[in-house]
């Protein structure tokens, strides 16, 4: 029973990661915009069919990984030069409205481009158990890739001028343009970012749940979970919103509602955390005047 | 003395209302000007216009430059440091952060040597210097506001009402500062106050705003003299 749980926490922490990462990049584009991008997950499935084409050209995993990532940072950057931008004072049904049709647009390209039938990715991990058994070569080294990616982001915020102009530019736009910082290009470089933090989600999810256009529908709704319940304004928070989700949703499935309702566990969360805490667990209070 | 900044014809509007209606002003070569006015005459506004927050008609030039239409980013990096309405504090940040990114537009070495000048002005924010600058007090706020825009080393300092909802002890200390910071850096400074006193005290030049004309200009010396302005206009 103990080896049972303690199993499912730790494979809730290798998925956990994945939607960190995605909780991640959803947090890096609402801090700045305060719209949630919807079709973060559809980007990622695009942004691991192109790790999967770059494979198949007969690229060695890594460097299709980061082919993969590099033309989805930029892919993101031309997102919002090109289409966000003309919306930056739009009402906020606008922007929803530009999110729902990129999200059917995005599906509908990988499912034009790549075909619809599900197909096997590659795990540059070894295929054994491993930590005694508890999980499998693919979940520790995606963990190990997901963790890697979370201290990058969180050095490259915290100790480069560009990170903290960034962060200067989702926190007060207009002071930041007053001390020069170019703020139209720090949102296109977040859009890049979480874009790319997308891509590394969607390569270490695929081996598991193989490579459909609607691969990411689901984890994007569990990331979305995990990024309310630390504070869809706190990056911390999120991530570890994250991880206690995959670790929630597992623990769930296994003892409590079973795998077919695991899904409802996320809306569960998203539910309860908007009516009991709106903020999360994390998230700053925003006061404002009238 | 020549002019830094010159504006001729300035008129500005928020959506359909207008606020500005085609005013001239100018600051000279290292000299101190003071935009007064009530509230809603337009002060916050011209300042805004000046550094491109706000979308304005007519011409505006730095040192013969046009600006007028240039991006704000771009007016900043000409050396206009803006100290706006409310002191644009980067609050979830630390005071050693805000001060960063004043510097943003400078090479970094060079501007933690200037910390150095900026500790010598304002003790206080060396104390808080890791700190968030959230939690500071408000003079600190305002000490902090000043020593970021003047990180940018800037030619024309744009202080929007440094006073306000400071103490009055506070507000004496941080003008006496002031003097010292235009003493050794030989900045030109448009400064816009509700305390008319206390600006034409601090000024050469002042204009005074009324609903978004200027309806008096000249020295602050003689301005502060004229007893049927100082009663009109001013309050006190």
């Amino acid at each position: 029973m103990l080896q049972g749980v303690i199993h499912q926490i730790m494979s809730g922490i290798a998925t956990g990661g994945i939607y960190a990462s995605v909780a991640l990049a959803l947090v890096m584009i609402y801090q700045a915009t305060h719209h949630v991008n919807f079709a973060q997950g559809e980007m990622a499935t695009f942004s691991t069919y192109i790790a999967l084409t770059c494979i198949n050209l007969g690229f060695p995993y890594w460097v299709a990984f980061a082919i993969a990532v590099v033309i989805s940072f930029f892919i993101g950057l031309a997102i919002e030069r090109i289409l966000m931008r003309p919306l930056a004072n739009a009402p906020v049904l606008a922007s929803v409205g530009v999110f729902v049709g990129l999200l059917l647009i995005i599906n509908s390209l990988s499912g034009w481009f790549f075909d619809y039938t599900i197909k096997q990715f590659p795990s540059p991990f070894p295929d054994r158990p491993m930590l005694g058994g508890y999980l499998s070569g693919h979940e520790l080294g995606s963990t190990a890739v997901t963790l890697i990616v979370l201290i990058l982001v969180y050095l490259f915020f915290r100790h480069t001028r560009l990170g903290l102009a960034m962060r200067a530019a989702a926190f007060n736009p207009t002071s930041a343009r007053l001390v020069g910082v170019r703020v139209g290009w720090m949102l296109a470089l977040g859009w890049g970012l979480a874009a790319a933090i997308g891509a590394v989600a969607g390569c270490m999810v695929a081996p598991v749940v193989f490579l459909d256009p609607n691969m990411m529908s689901g984890i994007l709704l569990y990331a979305f979970a995990g990024a309310l319940l630390g504070g869809i304004d706190n990056p911390l928070g999120a991530v570890l919103g994250g991880f206690a989700v995959g670790v929630i949703e597992n623990l769930g499935g296994a003892y409590l509602v079973g795998t077919e309702l695991k899904l409802t566990l996320a809306l569960v969360i998203i539910v309860a955390v908007l009516t009991v805490r709106p903020t999360g667990l994390m998230g700053r209070k925003v006061y404002s005047r009238v | 003395m020549s002019n830094l900044l010159e504006a001729k014809g300035v008129h500005a509007a928020y959506g359909e209302t207008k606020v500005l209606h085609g005013i001239d002003f100018a600051v000279r070569q290292g000299g101190v000007t003071a935009l007064l006015g009530a509230n809603g005459a337009g002060k916050t506004t011209t300042l805004r216009a000046i550094c491109g927050l706000v979308r304005a008609r007519g011409d505006i030039s730095l040192d013969g430059r046009r600006i007028d239409g240039m991006a704000t980013e771009d007016i900043v990096r000409l050396g206009v440091a803006h100290v706006p309405e409310g002191r644009g504090t980067f609050m979830e940040l630390t005071v050693e952060e805000n001060l960063k990114l004043g510097a943003y537009t400078r090479p970094a070495r060079e501007a933690t040597a200037d910390f150095g000048h900026m500790f010598a002005y304002f003790p206080r924010l060396k104390e808080r210097f890791k700190q968030q600058a959230g939690t500071l007090s408000g003079g600190e706020q305002q000490m902090l506001a000043i020593a970021r825009a003047l990180l940018l080393r800037p030619r024309l300092l744009l202080l929007d009402e440094p006073s306000f909802g400071l103490a009055p002890l506070i507000v004496q200390e941080i003008f006496r500062i002031l003097k010292r910071i235009r003493e050794d850096a030989g900045v030109s400074i448009l400064l816009v106050e509700q305390n008319a006193a206390l600006a034409l005290e601090f000024a050469e030049d002042a204009y005074l705003l009324e609903t978004g004309r200027i309806v008096m200009s000249g020295p602050a010396a003689e301005i502060s003299k004229d007893e049927g302005i100082r009663r009109s206009y001013l309050g006190y």
